[in-house]
């Protein structure tokens, strides 16, 4: 038996809805249909009158939980894509994110983002929402790279965490990547993982980018270059102790991300590194992001687009260079 | 539920054409009738086709079909001219010909060749041609009200005249924001927008009882200050009648409008889509039936043309289908070493890019 991705993402979340009776799921088709991506599979059966399907309203999808939430309830929110989130941006960022903050009354809300790009899904499908999310004060941003965290950190997200909290769960990874069995422990969110031992540089990364860094890092491997990868599972907070760990013991950095190149993730690890770690680096810092325009519909432009293992083992090997 | 109460509200019986015989015997009628019935064909011959091709593997990503939509999209865009705006959206392929578009644009967005409108950048349904009025659909819904309002204040305020806008949407998109917005702006600003919803019974999955509680959508025209028009989007006749008249409305007027046409998506939500979730009393209902079948018979019954003539079109449509496929299929796809990854449009300003 094995559990995919997005199995995980179910589980935990019919665990959640098992455990706590606040939770509820509010999204487009999340009912009878189980999700565009069938995230909520038989969730609707399980637990009647607690999975319920949205008009096209993100605005009011968001505003919803954010007033359930004030009165007790743990919402999660569907988006059926990421992308889409954007037309909830007001109540996300200057509502939900505001509200312990002004008042004291929390808002443990859950909206999960199907995030990134997977090929032929052109500008609007496709997009990495993290980094504008992590912009704003109050909000915590998830970014699960495998099964064993999709399952343990949503639970962690819905359940333990009293914050809004952005899942960046992401669709490459849904059907194609899976484990022998849902965790029994876990790392708490909040902390960075190592997901190869290394000695000549730290690769820090997120989200799907991680298997295409421990591709490239077996490429650098046959070079001769042992990678330390850095999976940051959460970007804010930001485990920067891990971090620069990590940089302590190669005194190399790449930071590598699927969004848009300005600013963003990989501009945050790289200015940490730079501002808390100098002394630990053998040469400047670097990053590699997608290239910035939108994100292309036809697949020889896609896969430009994105970083993918080849272009970060070439950008491993001109970080070792320098 | 409270769909049941829903089923109930819709007609029980076929309510087949109620066209006066005469106005089917009117010559320009007629010729307007076939016109757009064959525009009809030509759409549902090139969505099978890309239907077909999505289902061997040649089409990267997702396959959109307008299948049962055809009478509402064609109606919409017979009733513009060249100049007047159009925002399809998803299910006008049989509107995108009748406005003007080359039927090869459908493949070179969906194949995505460097000679179509998206150069391959966008894909499918996401596509148009801005310069000439044709707007190119976000996939945010409801975003292109506004802006095709938009285009015909920026006419107005340069002093030209505005023309009209048809911008067409699902019952779904009718929950946004953006459409409410949209729809107010155009009311406030008084220009001739025609919004033309297909409520065609499911958004994706989710019934028109998750969607919207008024009794029909067209009530809401009243809210917002604009006339309104009920349309029986599985009846060419209604929606060219009324859908050309509320575009008529618009020009003589200059005020918006809001149509709501009533039809069942004949597909699923795209071709991934095998739409398990449609109520099996509906798919028995008038409101099921598909439009294309519907003016068919149409056709023979006023003996527009015979059977032999409507076959004769539909395996013409197919030829020609071929054919702009098979040069389609031939044309350059996009290069990513050829490709200068600056998305703006004041030269200097891209990164790394002119020297910047
Ligand atoms: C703002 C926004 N939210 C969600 C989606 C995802 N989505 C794409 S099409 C669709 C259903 C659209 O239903 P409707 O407007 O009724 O049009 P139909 O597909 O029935 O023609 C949804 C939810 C979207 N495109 N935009």
């Amino acid at each position: 038996m094995s559990v995919t991705y997005l199995d995980a993402i179910r589980e935990a979340q019919a665990k959640a809805l098992a455990s706590h009776p606040g939770v509820f799921i509010y999204g487009q088709d999340v009912a009878l249909f189980g999700g565009a991506f069938k995230a909520t599979k038989n969730l609707l059966q399980q637990f009647p009158g607690r999975i319920l399907d949205t008009p096209i309203s993100e605005d009011a999808m968001v505003g919803a939980a954010i007033g359930a939430a004030a009165e007790g309830m743990r919402p999660i929110v569907e988006m059926q894509f990421a992308d889409f989130s954007t037309v909830g941006f007001n109540q996300i960022v200057n509502h939900a994110a505001t509200l312990f903050w002004r008042t004291g009354v929390p808002c443990p809300i859950t909206i999960r983002l199907p995030s990134g790009g997977t090929m032929g899904s052109g500008p609007f499908h496709s997009q990495m929402m993290e980094t504008v999310y992590a912009h704003y004060p109050g909000l915590v941003v998830m970014t699960p790279a495998t099964v064993e965290d999709a399952y343990s950190m949503l639970l962690e997200a819905v359940l333990e965490i009293d914050d809004p909290v952005i899942f960046c769960e992401h669709k490459m990874l849904y059907y194609h990547l899976k484990a022998p069995a849902l965790p029994t422990v876990a790392l708490p969110a909040k902390h960075a993982r190592i997901a190869r031992h290394g000695k000549h540089a730290t690769l820090a990364t997120y989200s799907a980018m991680v298997h295409e860094a421990l591709l490239a890092s077996q490429q650098l491997a046959t070079e001769g270059f042992e990678i330390e990868v850095v999976d940051l599972r959460t970007v804010k907070p930001l485990d920067t102790d891990t971090l620069l760990a990590s940089v302590a013991r190669t005194g190399r950095l790449l930071a590598v991300g699927e969004s848009f190149p300005w600013g963003g993730v990989t501009a945050e690890v790289v200015s940490r590194a730079a501002d808390e770690g100098f002394a630990l680096l053998d040469a400047p810092p670097r990053r590699l992001n997608a290239k910035d325009t939108p994100v292309p519909y036809h697949p020889n432009l896609w896969t430009a687009h994105r970083p993918s293992a080849n272009s970060i083992a070439a950008a491993l090997r001109d970080l070792l260079r320098s | 539920m409270a769909q049941t109460a829903f089923l109930e509200s819709l007609p029980q019986s076929a309510s087949q054409t109620k066209l006066p015989v005469e106005s089917a015997l009117d010559e320009s009628w007629r010729d307007l009738y076939l016109k757009a019935f064959r525009f009809m064909q030509r759409a549902r011959v090139i969505e099978d086709k890309l239907a077909s091709l999505y289902r061997s593997g040649k089409i990267t990503g997702g396959c959109y079909v307008g299948r049962g939509n055809e009478a509402v999209a064609v109606s919409a865009g017979i009733a513009l001219n060249k100049g007047d705006v159009f925002a399809p959206l998803i299910r006008d392929q049989a509107g995108r010909l009748a406005y003007g578009e080359s039927p090869a644009d459908a493949f070179r967005t969906y194949l995505g060749s460097r000679l179509g409108p998206m150069r391959g950048r966008d894909g499918n349904v996401h596509r148009g041609r801005p310069a000439e009025g044709y707007l190119a659909m976000i996939s945010h819904l409801g975003a292109m009200v506004s802006a095709a309002t938009g285009m015909l204040l920026g006419r107005r305020l340069r002093g030209e005249p505005t023309g009209i806008a048809i911008v067409t949407l699902g019952e779904g998109a009718t929950s946004t924001g953006a459409f409410h917005e949209g729809l107010n702006l155009a009311a406030v600003e008084k220009l001739p927008v025609v919004v033309v919803v297909s409520n065609n019974l499911y958004a994706y999955s989710t019934p028109n009882s998750r969607q919207f509680a008024c009794e029909s959508l067209v009530h809401r025209a009243r809210g917002y200050g604009v006339r309104g028009w009920d349309v029986d989007g599985t009846d060419l006749n209604d929606c060219l009648k009324k859908i050309t008249a509320a575009a008529q409305d618009a020009r003589q007027t200059g005020l918006p409008q809001l149509v709501v046409a009533t039809l069942l998506r004949l597909s699923g939500h795209g071709e991934h889509d095998d739409a398990f979730y449609v109520d099996a009393t509906l798919k028995t209902l008038p409101v099921a039936r598909d439009c294309l079948a519907v003016a068919e018979e149409f056709i023979l019954q006023t003996n527009l043309a015979d059977w032999g003539e409507i076959l004769e079109w539909k395996e013409e449509a197919k030829r020609e289908v071929e054919s702009i496929l098979a040069e389609v299929q031939r044309e350059p796809v996009p290069d990513p070493f050829e490709e200068r990854w600056c998305c703006l449009a004041t030269p200097g300003l891209c990164e790394g890019i002119d020297g910047v």
